[in-house]
């Protein structure tokens, strides 16, 4: 390939990147415009809320209670050489408050909320459904984007605290099993070293990552082309780009919380 | 280029005057370095029924997308019912959109709702205020007209071909539009129901007093259905006039189009 070839590749590859990223920043600034305008589709919203905690309620469930007990019976070994096996409720606590509960919430909804908005819109797009709501004068943006946010950002957080507690009920049949640790010691003791800090730091976790999963599972799906491989390629972006999002904004929220902490 | 514009069109037994409800002028549209259309000219007057015929890829649905404000021209004029739809604000377009009705070439129903729900989305978003009976009457009425009452609770995956062509044109009746835009309406339809399309889109014209585009490659639809036929081809209007007008030619890209359609 000849430098000129070379240079031109580089330069639409720049162009590309850059429009993605102006494209992307747009729907984020339309989506906030389009959510204070016009009339609210709440029963849309309910009806996407159902969906959400519908189709993820049993698979949280089970993966939060094998992370708790799982996460307990791998944290043992290490306090036991320190004689401090009876921290292990805090311990176990802390973790699944701050850490644990948001990140797997997030990702398995990424994996499965997701994909199923942006395959969903991707092929509402493809089949020209968007479009056919756009000539009947009905504002696609506010019925189907703006309601899909709206709902995950609702849902993530409540299925956040529904795998919090699913988790320690895991890590609690973990320490009762060994330990024949009582019910309520599990808990005064697992929720002594949990400030109200962590619980909101987790809150606020959850409702970005909710955010996150739906605005880029609507983007993707909203601007889908290139037919059936383009439907695919939407949902298969929106778990792919969420959940790198997601990783970000751990890392960003942390910090800011650990600012708080000192 | 051949132009022959009608002055008068009787329909339903009331004269109409030749009021111009889409006029587009020299209207240019390209997608990165494909240039698609290359000045259109088109006028359709009040009650008339144009068919814009072409081969695939030639523009004929990019047109109806300008028209209806779905893409926007890079140059030139189209005016829909007095209105510049490129130039319009959000309320304006919406305003613009309710006297427009757009029957997909794949039907665009709404997967996940009922034929019901199909046609009350956009009635209930549009048009305030009406009672849950105001709004039963008038889904009722729609189907009767396009004679699927029958399938009002059935989802569209249970429909056939015909029938999904014929609730997506209820759909769009149910706000009653001035100008109807069809995309292929019998695209994938054996000919009986071709036919049985045709009779509804004549219909359409005559119950809710439209001005139609019709896009298609069918020459029994265009014939059946068509005041006036326009032939589009490599970006533009070839020739414009009545079937038997645009017809009478030994122009080879016209008359292969006919030769096709008619001897195959």
């Amino acid at each position: 390939m000849s430098a000129k070839k070379k240079e031109q590749v580089y330069n639409k590859g720049l162009d590309s990147a850059f429009l993605a990223v102006y494209n992307g920043y747009s729907f984020f600034i339309r989506f906030f415009r389009e959510a204070f305008k016009g009339r609210m589709e709440f029963q849309e919203i309910i009806k996407q809320c159902y969906a959400i905690g519908n189709k993820s309620l049993l698979l949280i469930g089970m993966t939060g209670f094998i992370t708790g007990m799982v996460f307990t019976k791998q944290s043992r070994p290490s306090l036991a050489e320190f004689g401090a096996v009876s921290w292990l409720p805090s311990l176990v606590a802390i973790a699944i408050v701050r850490a644990l509960a948001a990140l797997v919430t997030a990702l398995i909804s990424a994996g499965k909320i997701g994909s199923s908005i942006g395959a969903e819109l991707g092929s509402m797009r493809v089949t020209e459904q968007i479009d056919a709501m756009e000539v009947s004068a009905v504002n696609p943006f506010k019925f189907l984007v703006v309601t899909r946010v709206l709902a995950s950002t609702i849902s993530i957080p409540i299925l956040m605290f529904y795998c919090t507690a699913v988790s320690l009920l895991g890590a609690y049949m973990n320490v009762a099993l060994n330990e024949g640790t009582s019910f309520r010691a599990f808990f005064e003791n697992a929720f002594e070293q949990i400030t109200f800090l962590d619980i909101f730091t987790s809150l606020a976790k959850a409702v970005a990552y909710g955010f996150t999963i739906g605005i880029v599972g609507c983007y993707q799906g909203y601007n889908a082309n290139k037919g059936t491989e383009g439907v695919g390629k939407a949902a298969n972006s929106a778990v792919v780009i969420s959940m790198f999002l997601i990783f970000i904004e751990e890392v960003i929220i942390v910090q800011v919380s650990n600012y708080f902490r000192i | 280029m051949e132009t022959l514009n009608r002055a008068e069109e009787t329909l339903s037994g009331e004269t109409l005057s030749a009021e111009p409800v889409i006029e587009i002028q020299d209207l240019h549209k390209s997608f990165g370095d494909l240039h698609v259309l290359r000045g259109v000219d088109l006028k359709v007057d009040k009650g008339e029924n144009v068919v814009v015929l072409g081969r695939s890829g030639t523009g004929k649905s990019v047109l109806i997308k300008i028209i209806a404000g779905l893409l926007r021209q890079d140059r030139g004029k189209c005016h829909v019912l007095g209105q510049e739809a490129s130039s319009l604000n959000d309320k304006q377009l919406r305003d613009l959109r309710m006297k427009i009705g757009f029957s997909f070439q794949n039907s665009a129903l709404y997967d996940s709702m009922t034929v019901r729900e199909n046609l009350e989305f956009p009635l209930v978003r549009n048009i305030a205020n009406l009672s849950r009976s105001e709004v039963n009457e008038q889904i009722e009425y729609v189907l009767d007209a396009v004679g699927l009452l029958q399938t009002i609770n059935q989802v569209p995956s249970e429909l056939s071909g015909g029938q999904r062509k014929r609730i997506g044109i209820a759909r769009t009746l149910i706000l009653k539009p001035e100008i109807m835009l069809y995309d292929e309406p019998t695209a994938g339809l054996d000919p009986i129901t071709c036919l049985e399309i045709n009779e509804l889109i004549n219909e359409v014209k005559e119950k809710y007093h439209t001005s139609s585009i019709i896009i298609t490659h069918d020459l029994t639809c265009a014939r059946a259905t068509g005041d006036r036929i326009a032939m589009l081809l490599d970006g533009q209007f070839l020739r414009q006039g009545t079937f038997e007008e645009v017809f009478e030619t030994q122009e080879p890209q016209v008359k292969s189009f006919y030769d096709y359609n008619f001897i195959q």
